[in-house]
């Protein structure tokens, strides 16, 4: 990866080649990760990868064009690739008309951060793995290695977030599909929460070793873990929070913004960007807010406005990227004791994660997917046995308002572990939901 | 290949390998990407900005000791080669003693490929190709309540290169093209999305694939059916045969039959992630997946098809096998590293999305060979169903049994005969049951050769695309759903 001090010389040669009134914004992504890969407690694949990326916009009034480029970390050579990038922008631009839509952060803010890198030793890491493995069926990857966003403009603002980061994401198998999936991630390790972790992990192991049931289709009462929960609400992130979905009528909220849904009255949605890991800068050099409050008391609070789709449907930017997703999305907790969950739940299902949901009708918020891993039929707030996957279908409307009996009161903080290009700085903080029913279709 | 990058001839990047390649290993392997792509798109009569893209590194991979080791590195130069092959070395002996053997490949073959390429992206100036999709998107508002419209077009211009201390070098090249157009119809709160096939329409090729689905003249009806179908009831409940159109069997296939037959799922390598599968090794050879109407082929063969090719990223040569023949299921998609593993010999599919992520089992062109039915057969052999059109949700279990799909538009058919058009169609299933109540199979005058190009699985994470190709299916005793049901 690229440090701060190349970025910026990066930055100034750009600058120095812009002709006329040419502005250019700048802004990158590098990062180092090493990783391996394990199924049955063995390495299947390990290795590291090396990549920076900048993305150049090369503005002249309203026109502009842009570009993605890799690096790739020797200065000359980068230095001309940039040179091209900028001549082929300049090229095209004569070919595309004005952006009506087109805004520049007339209130630049430099900001930098460098978190101290605490990561662990390769070879322990790995070793920690695989003696916290034992004999059991492990599989998953570790993560780890450092990372920066950045963002720079002609106009002489600079931003710079780095952080050190590892995560290990990874199951558990007894056998087939009865399996536990955990996480731990962070900045530092520590052997004693990584125990709890295993700990943890092979109590839940124990219990999916009793003989599986299968549940008839139809409606249960259900325990979401966060883990859960986040597959539901994953969804909506993807596409509902933005004012261009919302401005479109693609948002799956659709009807709650139209005031013919509802959802609990203690259900608080934010982009908490002051409680997330992610730079507190887009890739526009538009600030984030320490909180954009995007569901309050269950109604439609504020859409996440992308500097284009401000100056699109007069809005005000709010820091948003141009997906409109959010980078750290919290729910609020509620009331409830998530040690005392089970016993609320009293006969039901407890959901430990659900899996590839998608909508079945977007406009009703309507939610389809699996559970998955440990899931388990609860009676009298005890486990009673693991349950063979089920298919649940369901409105947002139902699971988040009418059929919510409550929310942990402290929810849990989870590193996002996509790898999608490069290693993800988004989180999630959430609370696990009890809900008098839930629908199982399948 | 890119002007902006410059990538080196694939003989000054073999010297370099050579020159920075360590003592002491049993093989190494270089694999180059260079990469060279353009985004066009207009959203609600604007002209998004331009977007392209130029990128180049390489991933080498190290077999020393017994263990395997992988360095990604966007530095080409000798140096940055040498740095590359010392890392993977590290890890390769580094985790020696606990790694899944994996025997080097012994690669000392050459070859080439390119994709077939009628028409240079170029004939088309920019401006032009920017009019273009003004005019397409234009002819998308047929109506005062479409309120979101988009026309998009892009193009990917790939080398890949594979080197290997063995003696081997593979070099190909691909020209991808991806046209697509969304029309969504609103009223009050309803709102309906009608796609140019939901992305499927895309391929191997120059600017003529747009003209294999009538790219240019196809924005008036995706509008209209938008409005249709805000006006249109919804779709009927219960169980019934279903006709299905290849831009929705394309994802039937992908889901129920690609993702289960992947070895390395099969292997348990994806358990954390994309899921596992229903099927088991012992199945090859004897399980009955699907009707005797049910022929599917991993044919990386078709011309133009989003996932042709001649060697796949490990370097096997690739040819065209069939998966399941007359619904019995013979090979998995397994790559030579899979089949080394489990000793079930399977096709060349180890595939990479990039430089930066090493290959995996990968689904590549998937496909339902044609049967002997017209449309018109197919349909007039249902007495109550519907007509199942376009993807817009998919689901199913990290084994690849429960699936739940939802189309963006159905009509129903009665009596042998296609009546109204219905919103928000649904079908669920379990993938061998659904398969085995294959009860027609179109001929080549309904087969469409199409391809999904967002494919997501593995750890790392890789996003790749995959070849779809069939003709109209029909399927019996179904549970159909819509949006009450």
């Amino acid at each position: 990866m690229i440090d701060q001090q190349y970025f910026d010389e990066l930055v100034t040669l750009a600058t120095s080649r812009l002709t006329g009134d040419e502005v250019v914004l700048i802004s990158a992504h590098t990062e180092t990760t090493d990783f391996a890969r394990f199924n049955n407690a063995r390495v299947r694949q390990a290795g590291s990868v090396d990549q920076t990326t900048i993305e150049l916009d090369l503005i002249e009034g309203q026109r502009h064009t842009e570009a993605t480029l890799q690096l790739s970390g020797d200065a000359a050579s980068d230095n001309a690739r940039v040179e091209r990038t900028l001549e082929r922008l300049r090229e095209q631009r004569h070919a595309v008309p004005d952006d009506p839509y087109l805004i520049i952060n007339t209130e630049p803010t430099s900001t930098h951060h460098v978190g101290e890198d605490q990561l662990p030793d390769r070879q322990a890491a790995l070793a920690a793995i695989t003696e916290g493995a034992g004999d059991k069926d492990l599989v998953g990857i570790y993560t780890a290695g450092g990372m920066a966003s950045a963002f720079a403009n002609s106009l002489g603002q600079r931003n710079w977030f780095e952080t050190s980061t590892f995560n290990f994401d990874w199951t558990f198998y007894l056998r087939a599909d009865k399996a536990v999936k955990n996480s731990y991630a962070g900045f530092e390790w520590d052997d004693a929460a990584f125990d709890r972790k295993l700990t943890d992990a092979d109590a839940k192991l124990q219990a999916l070793a009793r003989d599986p049931i299968d549940l008839a289709p139809g409606e249960y009462a259900a325990y979401l873990t966060p883990a859960a929960l986040e597959e539901v609400v994953g969804l909506l992130t993807w596409s509902s929070f933005g004012a261009r979905a919302q401005h479109t009528s693609q948002s799956a909220l659709l009807r709650l913004l139209g005031g013919q849904g509802e959802l609990d009255p203690s259900i608080r949605m934010t982009e908490d960007t002051a409680n997330g890991v992610a730079p507190n800068f887009q890739e526009q050099g538009f600030m984030r807010p320490d909180q954009v409050v995007m569901i309050d008391q269950g109604q439609a609070g504020d859409a996440l406005v992308s500097p284009r789709s401000a100056v699109e449907f007069d809005l005000s930017p709010n820091g948003a990227a141009g997906d409109e997703s959010p980078q750290s999305f919290a729910i609020d907790g509620g009331d409830l004791d998530a040690d005392a969950a089970l016993g609320e739940l009293g006969t039901g299902l407890y959901v430990g994660n659900l899996w590839y949901t998608n909508f079945s009708d977007r406009p009703a918020c309507r939610v389809t997917g699996m559970t998955r891993f440990a899931t388990f039929w609860v009676e009298g707030g005890e486990i009673v046995a693991p349950v063979n996957v089920m298919r649940f279908d369901d409105t947002v409307y139902n699971m988040l308002g009418s059929h919510l009996r409550g929310l942990t009161s402290e929810p849990e903080f989870v590193f996002d572990n996509s790898t999608y290009g490069q290693r993800s700085s988004a989180s999630v903080r959430l609370p696990g939901a009890l809900l008098d029913s839930m629908r199982f279709t399948l | 290949m890119s002007t902006v990058i410059s990538p080196s001839s694939a003989d000054t990047l073999e010297q370099r390998f050579r020159n920075a390649l360590p003592g002491g290993i049993d093989e190494a392997t270089l694999r180059t990407v260079d990469e060279e792509s353009e985004w066009l798109e207009v959203t609600r009569g604007t002209v998004q900005p331009v977007h392209s893209s130029f990128d180049s590194g390489a991933m080498v991979t190290v077999w020393a000791d017994g263990g395997t080791g992988i360095a990604a590195t966007s530095d080409l130069s000798e140096s940055g080669l040498r740095a590359a092959l010392d890392q993977a070395t590290h890890w390769a002996r580094a985790t020696a003693a606990q790694a899944i053997a994996v025997a080097p490949p012994g690669l000392d073959h050459s070859g080439s490929y390119a994709s077939p390429r009628e028409r240079s992206w170029d004939e088309l100036a920019l401006a032009d190709r920017i009019e273009l999709l003004r005019s397409v998107e234009a002819q998308l508002t047929v109506d005062d309540r479409i309120a979101d419209t988009q026309a998009s077009l892009g193009r990917r211009d790939v080398r890949s290169l594979l080197i290997s201390s063995a003696g081997g070098q593979i070099e190909q090249t691909f020209n991808f093209v991806y046209p697509m157009l969304v029309a969504t119809a609103a009223s009050g709160n309803d709102a309906q999305t009608r796609t140019y096939g939901r992305g499927s329409y895309c391929g191997q090729g120059g600017i003529e694939v747009l003209d294999r689905y009538g790219f240019r003249n196809a924005a008036p009806q995706i509008g209209a059916e938008a409005v249709a179908l805000l006006e249109a009831p919804n779709c009927p409940t219960g169980t019934m045969d279903i006709v299905v159109a290849p831009d929705q069997m394309i994802l039937q296939i992908h889901e129920s039959i690609g993702h289960p037959l992947e070895l390395d799922r099969i292997l348990g390598d994806e358990r954390n992630y994309a899921g596992t599968s229903f099927v088991t090794p012992d199945m090859f050879g004897s399980f009955q997946y699907g009707s005797e109407l049910l022929n599917v082929t991993f044919d990386p063969t078709v011309a133009g098809q989003l996932a042709t090719y001649a060697f796949d990223d490990d370097g096997t040569p690739a040819t065209r096998h069939h998966l399941i023949q007359d619904g019995v299921l013979v090979r998995p998609l397994g790559s030579a590293t899979s089949h080394a593993r489990s000793g079930i010999a399977g096709v060349a599919n180890a595939r990479a999305c990039s430089w930066n992520r090493p290959p995996i089992d990968r689904m590549a062109n998937l496909n339902i060979e044609p049967g002997e039915s017209t449309v018109d057969e197919l349909v007039a052999g249902v007495e109550h169903g519907v007509f199942m059109h376009t993807n817009n949700s998919w689901s199913i279990d990290d084994s690849r049994n429960k699936f739940q799909f939802g189309c963006e538009l159905g009509q129903v058919i009665r009596n042998g005969e296609l009546a109204e058009t219905v919103r928000n169609p649904g079908y669920r299933g379990i993938s061998r049951n659904f398969w085995r109540n294959l009860s027609g199979v179109g001929n080549n005058d309904s087969f469409a050769v199409m391809g999904t190009p967002n494919c997501g699985k593995g750890e790392l994470n890789q996003v790749i695309g995959t070849g779809h190709a069939s003709p109209v299916c029909r399927f019996s005793a179904v549970e159909v759903f819509g949006a009450d049901a």
